[in-house]
């Protein structure tokens, strides 16, 4: 496979001033993701991976050093133009989901494409409804988001990610608010879209998750301490089978 | 980024906030509603006002005798006797503008036909007389010219006469009545005219010749007043002119001293009551104004809210690619909607207030399309005006906290 180099690091330095201190989050990072790779980023609360998140997100800039997502430099680009590159380049999943409230599934689904005015309404569905197949909810493309359980509507989320084709998904703890179950289930969701090409940076602080992707980087203190490549991830399928069904 | 898709992410949100929505409406409701409903009664009074002065003859000019001074005493009004009947002949025969004219003579006191009697007042005039105030003959004829010459003993009588000496329903034409000793023959009858605008009954009045009333009635030479028509209501000011100049040439008035006349126009009345209606409008439409406002106050109130309750939404649109000029568009294209569909609303209630207040309480109204137009017009600038802060203030939100916003 023709490795693509998704994502570009160089030493990159964020800043925060707090009153008449100033907080270093990130203290230089740098690494490359290419495309296809699963890559958990881990730390403890105060290491720096919200921030990190945040600047791969294109949500912040960094202070110094520069980012190059799919090539693109994002250090000098303007509030807006990063709003364009978020829309087309970006797909997000919280931990706390962030539907929309009283909103069906496909209607939160098509919402990043409802920013995007060169895709004309039919296609906008079109698009949507294949990415909530690809999540595996063909079947409630109409329920509301508050009809819905924490897994599913986690992966309303994830087809949300989907749907503007993105050259990578970013996930923030997106198992955090779910059951050891569910949890699995959406693990299992991810590694089939990684199967599938896609790149994936998942950021969380539970170690045990570390193990499914295929690389692990470990923040502390605003810097990496280890950067493993994982080649034989574990799967998220089988262990789900090993945990007990429970009776419902 | 398209007006449609932002509009049809600006619905979805109002409609998952129904009730809400609709209350923060109400106050825009109630506002065009009683904007279009004032300014319906104002312009009804108005235009009604307007009527009856032109039913009355909206071109007559009336002239009096106006107070002066004698030896240093200033003289009550009614009492002088200046105005002569060559002050008549003279505006009669020397004008341009005038198209009628008519001396006026008048005396109140009791009509009496056989049992009956009633108290009304003789006016003493020439034919022209129904010309300038727009009366008709309804039965019988006028007196004619010859009559004014002979003082002749003859009479028309006004609806209210005829109801009060004839309450039998016998035919007035030809019966003679008294008005104090002297016996008067009725050639006609006046066409009914109710009242006018000041409340006045237009029927209650005897017409006769202006030489008998002079002459039989009061025993005078003088005039008690003359009426006169401009040719046109918009000429009425060059007839006044006119007239002004023959009365102060026949009173021998030198330059810089005052008139000894008072000369009134019914345009001049037509202003000043549409002066006062017009006052009144204003005033009723500043209250509604107010209400307007208020209503706009309730919207950037529910807006602010609402942008604080949503702060996780906005977090997480911009996170998918909102820019913040998209939600500004989206919370602006809110509070529009919000004020023009509450401005609709209020428009067809308030035309439906305005039928209501006419046929129940019977006041004229009217609906002017410029009303309708300018509450619209204000809805959607209320709309943007208090829009405009809570939509920036979603606008400028940072995204980072806004996701995460609890």
């Amino acid at each position: 496979m023709a490795t693509k180099e998704i994502i570009r690091l160089e030493n990159i330095r964020r800043n925060f001033i707090v009153g008449n201190e100033t907080v270093h989050a990130l203290r230089g990072v740098s690494f490359t993701i290419n495309a296809g790779e699963f890559v958990t980023i881990m730390g403890t609360s105060g290491s720096g991976k919200s921030t990190l998140l945040n600047i791969l997100g294109c949500l912040d800039t960094p202070t110094s050093g520069e980012y190059y997502l799919d090539g693109i430099p994002v250090r000098s680009m303007g509030k807006n133009e990063r709003s364009v590159l978020r829309n087309r380049k970006i797909g997000f999943v919280f931990q706390s989901y962030n539907l929309l409230p009283k909103t069906t599934a496909i209607e939160n689904v098509e919402l990043p494409l409802m920013y995007n005015s060169a895709i004309p309404a039919r296609k906008r569905y079109e698009l949507a409804s294949r990415a909530l197949d690809a999540v595996g909810l063909a079947e409630r493309k109409n329920h509301k988001s508050n009809q819905m359980s924490g897994g599913q509507q986690q992966r309303v989320a994830i087809a949300r990610a989907l749907v503007n084709d993105p050259v990578i998904i970013l996930a923030d703890e997106a198992t955090g608010n779910l059951d050891t179950r569910t949890s699995f289930e959406i693990l299992v969701l991810f590694q089939e879209l990684h199967a599938r090409g896609r790149t994936i940076i998942f950021v969380t602080h539970n170690p045990e998750l570390s193990a499914y992707s295929s690389r692990n980087i470990v923040l502390r203190d605003g810097k990496i301490i280890s950067d493993t490549p994982n080649d034989n991830p574990a799967s998220a399928q089988e262990m789900l089978k090993k945990l007990p069904v429970e009776s419902d | 980024m398209n007006l449609t898709n932002l509009t049809k992410i600006a619905l979805k949100a109002l409609n998952n906030n129904k009730l809400r929505c609709f209350l923060t409406m109400l106050g825009i409701i109630i506002g065009v509603a009683s904007v279009i409903t004032m300014l319906a009664i104002g312009q009804g009074s108005k235009r009604s006002i307007r009527e009856q002065i032109a039913e009355m003859g909206s071109n007559m000019i009336m002239i009096h005798p106006g107070n002066m001074e004698r030896g240093g005493v200033r003289q009550d009004a009614s009492s002088m006797q200046t105005l002569k009947l060559n002050d008549y002949q003279d505006i009669l025969d020397n004008t341009e503008y005038v198209s009628a004219c008519s001396p006026s003579v008048s005396s109140s006191g009791q009509f009496i036909y056989g049992a009956n009697n009633y108290p009304s007042t003789i006016y003493g005039v020439t034919e022209d007389y129904l010309e300038i105030r727009k009366f008709s003959v309804e039965e019988g004829s006028m007196f004619t010219p010859q009559d004014v010459l002979t003082s002749a003993k003859v009479c028309l009588v006004g609806q209210t006469i005829i109801d009060n000496l004839f309450p039998n329903g016998e035919n007035p034409i030809g019966k003679v009545i008294r008005f104090n000793k002297i016996p008067l023959k009725i050639v006609g009858t006046l066409t009914p005219k109710g009242y006018n605008s000041m409340g006045m009954d237009q029927d209650d009045m005897v017409l006769a010749p202006y030489t008998t009333v002079q002459k039989r009635v009061l025993a005078i030479t003088y005039l008690q007043g003359i009426f006169c028509s401009a040719l046109t209501e918009e000429l009425t000011p060059q007839a006044i002119d006119e007239i002004t100049q023959i009365l102060r040439k026949n009173h021998k008035i030198k330059e810089g001293e005052e008139d000894d006349f008072e000369i009134r126009s019914q345009e001049e009345m037509s202003s000043m009551m549409s002066s006062t209606t017009d006052m009144m409008t204003i005033l009723l439409a500043c209250i509604a104004g107010i209400s307007l406002l208020v209503g706009g106050i309730g919207i950037m109130n529910i807006m602010y809210v609402s942008v604080t309750e949503r702060t996780r939404e906005i977090g997480l649109r911009m996170s998918i690619g909102a820019r913040g000029i998209d939600i500004l568009a989206q919370f602006l294209i809110e509070a529009v909607l919000i004020s023009v569909t509450g401005g609709i609303i209020g428009v067809l209630l308030g035309v439906g207030a305005s039928m209501v207040v006419n046929l129940v309480f019977n006041w004229p109204v009217y609906i002017q399309a410029y009303s309708v137009i300018l509450s619209f017009f204000v809805c959607t600038i209320t709309g943007i005006f208090f829009g405009w802060y809570p939509a920036r203030k979603a606008a400028n939100l940072d995204p980072i906290e806004a996701i995460r916003y609890e």
